[in-house]
């Protein structure tokens, strides 16, 4: 057999059937659920008197409207309480396996599911939203579906869908002191554009991409939605399973070595033909911050705002609708933009990594004057416990931020945590499109140590110089 | 859902690339736990001058007169006439149900989001794809015609200008099938039921640890 993407090896080992046209069944090995795209798929269900075809392949977490802050309380917007409520209801009616808001292993959906080892090498991925491309991580094909699919895959099991063209982003070398998984996907999305990966699923590969950490491949993969890729992946490996071992519903015993046996060739034969290469040399990338209303309006920390008039006309008259948005004038050098609020979070670094390394710029500081709210919000109960434990929370408390409990928060503001308009953050999250965090609020995009350090200056500064 | 089989409808140009999922439909609106009723808050944020929130009453609010679809000669657009990348960001399906209830049926672009341009589909919506000329000419055609309409017929798959000029478009054709004929994918998958059941015993017999 001629050598083989790791794609195409996800890809073949789950088409169920397939029509001359390449329009195909996928058999989909897990699908996990949230409260804000899964209601209207229930309802589907219970209209057509259908059940879901397989139980166990389902595992579901209220994320997107739960409060970070007094959960005793309860969530207080009606709406949102609803939905939530909705999701308990049908997890009930239907024996869906879920982590209430209460529950330590509620968390993001995307940090709860492989912290829980419910992601696993070779599987199926889907969920009802966008960043469902985390799992591929895991040398998994995972990806974002709409409503309608939810509703598909849990009445079918299967998707229906055609191959998507594959790219290879190989990264090659060693990473600067202060650069990160979430610079290279920032400098992935700023060479490619956001449409740059529509129509292709993403592997990464190279040495820079097999050294970094399961929470490092996360967030790598987290961000191909930004380039238009719907999914991304990185090959299965030792790191892969040294994250997984153990974990609750990862394969146990005799089971677990079988596993990695057959986990061991989920990566690209030698010789595989990728339709597109790109290649990065990792030491050229440098901490990245976004200075407009789309993910690929990117530059580099040392860089400057753009000046529109530089660019070709496709470019230019976006690129001056957000400088007026974004209230930046073209060539101010990054480094002197003032921030009014910070969010570190999200299921793009939302992990432990990401609170140690945002702790660890942050210890013995303290938040500038001019930032009115700095938010740290773990990506599950679990993360958050286990920064307690290390001491995290008091190192962030005492640095002036405010330490809460998880969900998606600041993200995409769904719940109380929001920008007014006009007010400027630098954000881990994933998306600085306008009123992504509120109402005409301003999101420029940063590592967890970028965002940890903007907060203790009050503006942007280069962590690789600190 | 809805079939769809042919129209000719008023276009309306929204001269942006880049249009996200969290504009077509801002996330408050998603807390909602039903399929309709988003067509008030399609692009609530360019659309009115205030903050919008679900419950509120639409009719009330005040309007931005100056963004396109509130201009009294596009009232009542069926095609949606757009740049590239449009529905980029969130897979919520709100983004469709938004611009379907709003009374969308075609949108054209040079190019969409992947999960965007699928969720179309799902829900009577026809996405066409036409190369950045074309819609540059359709553009310009629109802005010196008053009622501008499009005949769009997707059985012959082309798009049919005022003046008789014809465009051909693609569509994929198990797409095509399902939208003429308003069908649900689920009952059509579950005819294949048989199938999927023996993949996958043999799929979980070679990974028990699925």
């Amino acid at each position: 057999m001629s050598a083989q993407t790791l794609y195409d090896k996800l890809w073949n080992s789950h088409v169920v059937r397939q029509d001359a046209d390449g329009t195909a069944l996928i058999y989909v090995d897990r699908q996990l659920v949230h409260e804000v795209t899964s209601p209207q798929a229930f309802e589907g269900l219970r209209l057509a008197k259908r059940r879901p075809w397989r139980i166990a392949s389902l595992l579901a977490v209220p994320d997107h409207n739960v409060p970070t802050t007094n959960r005793a309380a309860g969530i207080t917007d009606p709406v949102s309480r609803i939905q939530v409520e909705t999701l308990d209801a049908n997890c009930a009616e239907f024996g869906i396996t879920e982590f209430k808001m209460g529950d330590i292993r509620q968390g993001v959906v995307h940090v709860m599911g492989p912290e829980q080892g419910a992601t696993l090498p070779g599987m199926t991925v889907v969920c009802g939203d966008s960043h469902t491309s985390t799992h591929g991580a895991f040398g998994a094909l995972a990806h974002g579906i709409g409503t309608s699919e939810v509703e598909h895959v849990m009445a079918t099991q299967c998707l229906v869908a055609k191959k998507s063209k594959s790219m290879e982003v190989r990264v090659e070398g060693v990473l600067g002191h202060g650069v990160t998984a979430k610079d290279i996907a920032l400098a992935v999305i700023g060479l490619i554009g956001t449409a740059g990966g529509t129509g292709y699923a993403i592997e990464f590969t190279g040495s820079t991409v097999r050294g970094l950490s399961m929470e490092g491949r996360m967030t790598l993969c987290n961000m191909v939605i930004e380039a238009g890729a719907r999914a991304g992946m990185i090959a299965a490996d030792d790191t892969t399973f040294a994250y997984l071992k153990g974990r609750p519903f990862a394969p146990q015993g005799a089971m677990w070595e079988q596993a990695v046996a057959s986990w061991r060739n989920l990566h690209s034969d030698e010789g595989a033909v990728f339709d597109t290469t790109l290649q990065l040399d990792a030491a050229q990338i440098k901490p990245q911050v976004t200075w407009g209303t789309s993910p690929e309006m990117v530059v580099s920390v040392d860089g400057c705002v753009p000046d529109p008039a530089s660019m070709g006309q496709d470019k230019r008259e976006g690129a001056e609708r957000a400088l007026v948005y974004m209230d930046l004038k073209a060539n101010t050098p990054i480094t002197e933009i003032k921030i009014d609020k910070v969010f570190i979070g999200s299921c793009t670094n939302g992990r432990i990594e990401d609170m140690r390394a945002a702790a660890a710029v942050a210890r013995g500081k303290k938040v500038a004057a001019n930032v009115m709210q700095a938010l740290v919000v773990p990506g599950s109960g679990l993360v958050k416990l286990q920064a307690e434990q290390e001491g995290l929370d008091k190192i962030f408390i005492e640095a002036g931020f405010e330490w809460r409990d998880p969900g998606c928060s600041m993200c995409l503001a769904m719940n109380d945590d929001k920008l007014a308009a006009g007010e400027r953050c630098a954000s881990t999250s994933n998306r600085n499109f306008e009123g992504r965090q509120g109402q005409g609020g301003r999101t420029h995009l940063v590592s967890p140590e970028m965002a940890a350090a903007a907060a203790i200056a009050g503006h942007f500064v280069d962590v690789s110089k600190i | 859902m809805e079939k769809f089989t042919q129209i000719n409808g008023l276009v309306v140009p929204l001269d942006r690339a880049n249009v996200d999922t969290d504009a077509i439909i801002p996330k408050q609106f998603l807390k909602s736990i039903k399929r309709s009723g988003f067509g008030p808050n399609a692009f609530d944020e360019w659309r009115y001058l205030d903050h919008g929130e679900p419950g509120m009453d639409n009719s009330t609010r005040p309007v931005n007169p100056e963004f396109v679809l509130n201009q009294p000669r596009y009232q009542g657009a069926q095609v949606l006439l757009t740049r590239e990348n449009f529905g980029c960001g969130s897979s919520r399906e709100h983004a469709p149900w938004a611009l379907e209830d709003y009374g969308f049926r075609v949108i054209i672009a040079p190019s969409f989001a992947d999960i965007f341009f699928n969720n179309c589909f799902k829900n009577g919506l026809l996405p066409i794809k036409l190369d950045v000329d074309t819609v540059d000419a359709l553009f310009k055609a629109e802005a010196v015609t008053a009622n501008f309409k499009l005949a769009i017929d997707l059985e012959a798959q082309t798009i049919t200008l005022p003046e008789g000029t014809v465009y051909p478009f693609i569509v994929d054709a198990f797409r095509k099938h399902c939208l003429l004929n308003g069908l649900d994918d689920i009952g059509l998958t579950l005819q294949h039921m048989d199938e999927i059941s023996a993949f996958e015993a043999k799929h979980r017999a070679a990974q028990p640890w699925l």
